[in-house]
């Protein structure tokens, strides 16, 4: 019985560390998350669609998914200038700014948050040469964006850079030999190959910016309807003692958070599968 | 095929082959360096300098002043003893399934694989929403808690375990490639030469997988302190009593209280440095991600 589980093997230890991590994985992970779904399931269905698709609700999606979507594409325009920059130029500090790409994981979110704010606030270092070009930057949407573009950063340096990296050298000297310009070099043989990496790294950072919270309060000045991002929604709800209504909204992020799981599993498959061809 | 000339053509000539420098490729480069300066200075120096500029904004003596408050001192503590219990239990996890997975092949493995890194793409505010509705006073076991007196919700037991749970895959996900990578040779010479269990681990793989391990941990506990959002939505926000060092940044910061909030926001700032360095003197070990 237990063969047709396990392909046999004389290193000990599999039943106690199975078990052990199963039995972890249920008690922290499984059991807590099957709490929200039935909660909501528990729930009237036409009551779950009103909360849903209230309109404060849907403003919030709005805000969430549309900044969301606007800092993971500034990042991966950013990110890949950046990644080219450190895996091709060599220049003073190269090491430095590549070991600090991945402040935004190491630093708190509420400290970058509060610390965006006091930047970008209109007596801020940035934010006071922006306020007479007619561009507010904190307690409006473009703050949430650029909170969200921080915290995205790092996802897709980090994925180009190896990509980048694989582009083989040899291919573009070839082109430019046969007479191709930088742009066309840039097109036909680079873009195709750092292409998967760019949009996993672009799901990535979209993925952690649609649910992000810490980073964003600050910055955003939360405005119902006007600056409201839905994981603020479920804890306003959740302070109002609507266990409901926060389940409901958390369902709706869990089951985004699934979706985005799902598409990133299948781009880094369908990128394999093409360096696999390639080679 | 007819050669250049002379020297001045050869010259040109040579300006266009690859991998040559020119006028234009210089431009370019230093183009986009200064590109990639401007957009890490604004997004990423400047807010990191305005935590310690603002932190002692009104000088050394009030920048000190501020750990003094006892509500600051007590944070500090939470946030100590959260980590203290959250790393090494999911440094325990980490181990075992990595070794479980690394080490042996079985069905529903790629399943668990999955299991293991959901609470990454989890919205930190949905993690400790599960727990209040866990345990919350209408959560499933609410009523029972309340008979017996327990508080999980708004207290320590419940900072811990959805800090647990967003900190949850940090250390299994840097071991399970990296065993996966070291292959089963050498524990299998081991238990034949009769070595037991134990004595493989902590004699054979353990050394093979230090720098992971260690890569591991304190990215856990980077996000351990600092988690913000799952933390908030089970505190309570007592102040002096259930809030951590985040949280305590929140409340002072919304009080107007800039050199203090800031002041907490410059230790945890200190302590993402500290882990950077550590990061990079393990990779500089040879320790490579994979």
């Amino acid at each position: 019985m237990n063969a047709t589980v396990r392909t046999p093997s004389i290193l000990p230890g599999f039943g106690l560390t199975l078990g052990f991590s199963t039995f972890f994985l249920c008690a922290i992970v499984l059991l807590p998350l099957s709490a929200l779904v039935l909660k909501t399931a528990g729930m009237d269905f036409s009551r779950f669609i009103d909360v849903i698709t209230s309109p404060r609700a849907l403003a919030s999606y709005r805000l969430s998914f549309g900044a969301s979507l606007v800092a993971a594409s500034v990042n991966v325009v950013f990110g890949f200038v950046l990644a080219w920059t450190l895996v091709r130029y060599d220049f003073p500090g190269r090491k430095f700014i590549d070991a600090i790409i991945d402040m935004p994981f190491a630093l708190p979110t509420a400290v970058s948050g509060i610390a965006l704010t006091t930047v970008f606030a209109a007596n801020g270092w940035i934010g006071q040469y922006l306020e007479p070009l007619g561009i507010k930057v904190a307690y409006t949407w473009i703050g949430i964006t650029v909170a969200l573009t921080l915290i995205g950063m790092p996802f897709v340096v980090r994925t180009v850079q190896p990509a980048i990296a694989e582009v083989q050298r040899d291919l573009e000297d070839a082109a430019e030999t046969l007479g191709a310009g930088r742009f066309y070099v840039f097109r036909r043989i680079i873009v195709p190959t750092v292409l998967p990496a760019l949009l996993t790294g672009f799901t990535l950072a979209f993925a952690r910016a649609v649910g992000e919270y810490g980073s964003v309060i600050f910055i955003s000045g939360n405005m119902p309807m006007k600056t409201e991002i839905t994981p603020l929604l479920i804890v306003i709800r959740l302070e109002e003692f609507d266990y409901a209504g926060a389940a409901a909204l958390g369902v709706v992020m869990l089951a985004i958070s699934f979706v985005m799981l799902l598409a990133i599993n299948l781009l880094q498959v369908w990128g394999r599968r093409r360096m696999m061809v390639r080679r | 095929m007819a050669g250049p000339a002379n020297s001045q053509e050869l010259l040109a000539e040579l300006a266009t082959r690859p991998g040559h420098t020119n006028l234009r490729s210089t431009l370019v480069r230093w183009l986009l360096i200064a590109i990639s300066l401007a957009f890490l200075g604004a997004l990423l120096a400047a807010p990191l300098f305005a935590v310690f500029a603002t932190a002692l904004e009104k000088g050394w003596q009030a920048y000190f002043q501020s750990f003094a408050d006892p509500d600051t001192q007590a944070a500090i503590r939470l946030t100590l003893t959260t980590a203290a219990v959250v790393v090494p239990l999911n440094t325990v996890f980490g181990i075992t399934a990595a070794w479980c997975i690394a080490k042996f092949e079985f069905r529903g493995k790629s399943f668990l694989i999955t299991l293991i890194d959901l609470p990454l793409a989890v919205s930190p505010v949905v993690s400790g929403l599960i727990y209040v509705l866990l345990f919350g006073l209408n959560g499933w076991f609410g009523a029972w808690l309340q008979d017996h007196e327990i508080s999980i919700v708004y207290a320590l037991p419940g900072i811990i375990l959805a800090t647990m749970f967003v900190t949850f895959p940090y250390v299994a996900r840097e071991l399970i490639p990296l065993m996966q990578q070291l292959g089963n040779d050498e524990e299998e010479a081991a238990i034949t030469l009769g070595a037991g269990g134990w004595l493989t681990f902590f004699r054979v793989t353990l050394p093979r997988i230090r720098w992971g391990l260690v890569y591991g941990v304190i990215l856990c506990n980077a996000r351990a302190m600092g988690e913000f959002g799952a933390v908030s939505v089970v505190s309570g926000n007592i102040r002096g009593m259930t809030t951590t060092m985040p949280l305590h940044i929140e409340i002072l910061y919304n009080e107007y209280n800039f050199v203090g909030a800031f002041a907490v926001a410059s230790l945890l700032s200190m302590l993402a440095v500290v882990t950077l360095v550590i990061k990079t003197l393990v990779e500089r070990s040879g320790y490579r991600r994979r």
